[in-house]
């Protein structure tokens, strides 16, 4: 072996520290290129949100949209970012942080410089980027081919993208706390996953929900994210529903993120 | 000068378990440390403890001079850590894994100097997934050198390793310490603690058993003469055993064991008497102690205590 290197001598000034956004940038970067080793959770997350809106379509042509101020498209839309977010961010990440600590590599990792929210947050970067890139091209594929107008209030639109990325990070560390092994996390993604689909107006719309059920819908963690992205595009959310919408959005993901500290285990239980 | 890690009273309790039940010791800058014991003893925990993966039940650790726990940003930037079983992405290669763990780290060394101290150099493109366990252990102990750490923690870092790669990690290890490195290591192996350790503790149950030099704690414990008497020989027949500087005796089918404190002149009285006598000593053993058995010694003696 050679050791030709000297370790730091004791008095000199010691060497430039490695800061949160480097530490972020090489999980990022390891991340990313396990996603892209792994074909078949990136085709899933691809083509998953994109043949689910479109299939979706025929059953938002049969919902009666009168007197909701809604259209085919304001409802499309919105519900299919809202899908890839979920999809890409969510579903992904409960498998990722499953895997990761099964495999030993967050118990290896929290012994370095990194803290824990870093190896959430470093972790999550692919498949942030990857839920942008097809919100992106969601964006613009819909428009194109439901004709639809451009966002009124684009910066609700992108408030709710980044609101809901941060929030589905945090519910996917929460999920991963309670999901035991690698299999499991194809099944834990489901309630939240179906509860957001079928209560939070993602394909259908809450305003047609029958009262109790539309009321208590109205409180659930990725209502406020729909409210958002929909606002985004009919721009008539107004400031005190905006309001509403980013403080509940806020709480259930600061909820979140206090679960997981409490609950997250770095290592496989013995 | 202060010591680089210092434990007073370290405890570390799991919900029906005590692992570590109060322990004391002082490594200095530069010293290499081992920490033997049984499975079970409590080095892993006391570990963690040092590494500030965990916070103690009770008493206090120092790591160069910070609460490693408490103060983990004044102190991880400046150790190294390799865990008994840590866990890479199977689906990187060598060199990936060590560049997501530079980029972690504070002063990394390129990451071609980390791999080729480890000889992984021609290793660098294959997944780690196809590594031999061995070689995993080794880029293991490469993350844990990369940003030249002052003080290195060492979870059993040659299990595994074939017999070559033990003894390259040794040098290693050494080469690593006459840079300064202050090293705290765990191990199963007795001649790993012999060959390397400027002092060791013994745990055993949670407790350090005995610590000190190497060579103290091995003079510490008798050396053994062995043999088999003729048929009709007798052990009377020898010279006053006691006036030989043996200590202990006993025979046990047909072999005579004894101990002593002075392996030289009980050595010498006892060939002088069968010189003298014309006796053969069949199967004639004579060995200074060695930590194997200062260890195994250790271990049997605590816990004849406890079923008392």
């Amino acid at each position: 072996m050679t050791t030709t290197a000297p370790t730091r001598p004791v008095d000199t000034a010691p060497p430039v520290r490695r800061g949160s956004a480097s530490r972020m940038a090489a999980l990022g970067r390891a991340e990313l290129t396990l996603l892209l080793r792994s074909r078949a959770a990136l085709i899933t997350a691809l083509l998953v949100p994109a043949v689910t809106t479109f299939s979706m379509r025929g059953v938002v042509d049969g919902l009666d949209l009168d007197g909701t101020g809604l259209s085919i498209a304001t409802v499309l839309l919105p519900g299919s970012l809202g899908l890839a977010l979920i999809f890409s961010v969510y579903t992904n990440l409960v498998g990722v942080y499953v895997t990761r600590r099964e495999s030993l590599v967050l118990k290896r990792l929290r012994t370095g410089e990194v803290r824990d929210w870093e190896i959430f947050a470093g972790g999550a970067l692919p498949a942030l980027l990857l839920a942008y890139v097809q919100c992106a091209l969601l964006i613009i594929g819909l428009t194109v081919v439901l004709d639809a107008p451009a966002p009124a209030a684009p910066h609700l639109m992108v408030l709710g993208l980044l609101i809901g990325g941060a929030m589905l990070v945090a519910a996917g560390a929460l999920t991963a706390a309670v999901t035991r092994t690698a299999e499991s996390a194809q099944l834990t993604f489901l309630p939240f996953w179906l509860l957001s689909m079928a209560g939070s107006g993602m394909f259908v719309p809450r305003e047609i929900l029958p009262g109790v059920v539309g009321d208590i819908s109205a409180w659930l963690p990725f209502s406020p994210v729909m409210d958002l992205l929909r606002g985004g595009w009919t721009g008539d959310l107004g400031a005190a529903d905006q309001g509403r919408a980013l403080l509940l959005a806020l709480a259930w993901t600061g909820l979140a993120a206090l679960g997981v500290r409490r609950w997250f285990r770095w290592g496989p239980r013995g | 000068m202060n010591p680089v890690i210092e434990t007073v009273g370290l405890k570390r309790s799991y919900r029906d378990f005590d692992a570590v039940k109060g322990i004391d010791f002082t490594v200095a800058r530069g010293e290499l440390f081992a920490l033997l014991g049984t499975n079970g003893a409590g080095k892993t925990s006391t570990l963690e403890l040092l590494e500030g993966q965990a916070t103690p039940t009770g008493g206090s650790v120092r790591v160069l001079g910070h609460d490693p726990f408490r103060e983990r940003s004044a102190v991880r930037h400046r150790i190294g850590v390799m865990l008994q079983e840590g866990g890479f992405p199977p689906e990187l290669t060598v060199l990936e894994t060590v560049r997501m763990w530079a980029g972690c780290t504070s002063g990394a060394r390129p990451a071609d100097e980390a791999l080729d101290m480890t000889n992984l150099s021609d290793r660098r493109a294959v997944r780690v997934k196809q590594l031999s366990g061995g070689e995993r252990r080794r880029l293991d102990l490469s993350l844990a050198l990369l940003g030249r750490p002052e003080v290195l923690f060492l979870d059993e870092p040659t299990t595994g390793l074939d017999a070559q790669s033990r003894r390259d990690t040794w040098e290693l290890i050494r080469e690593l310490k006459l840079q300064g490195t202050t090293v705290l290591l765990t191990t199963h192996y007795l001649e790993e603690a012999e060959q390397l350790a400027d002092r060791l503790a013994i745990m055993h149950q949670g407790l350090i058993a005995t610590t000190g030099r190497v060579a103290d704690v091995v003079a510490e414990r008798p050396a053994r003469i062995s043999f088999r008497l003729p048929q009709d020989r007798l052990l009377g027949e020898l010279p006053p055993l006691p006036a030989m500087g043996v200590t202990r005796h006993e025979t046990v089918g047909g072999t005579v064991r004894l101990e002593t404190r002075d392996l030289q002149r009980t050595a010498t009285e006892l060939l002088t008497w069968a010189h003298r006598t014309g006796v053969t000593l069949h199967g004639l053993d004579a060995r200074s102690a060695s930590l194997e058995e200062a260890f195994m010694e250790i271990a049997k003696g605590l816990d004849h205590e406890e079923t008392r």
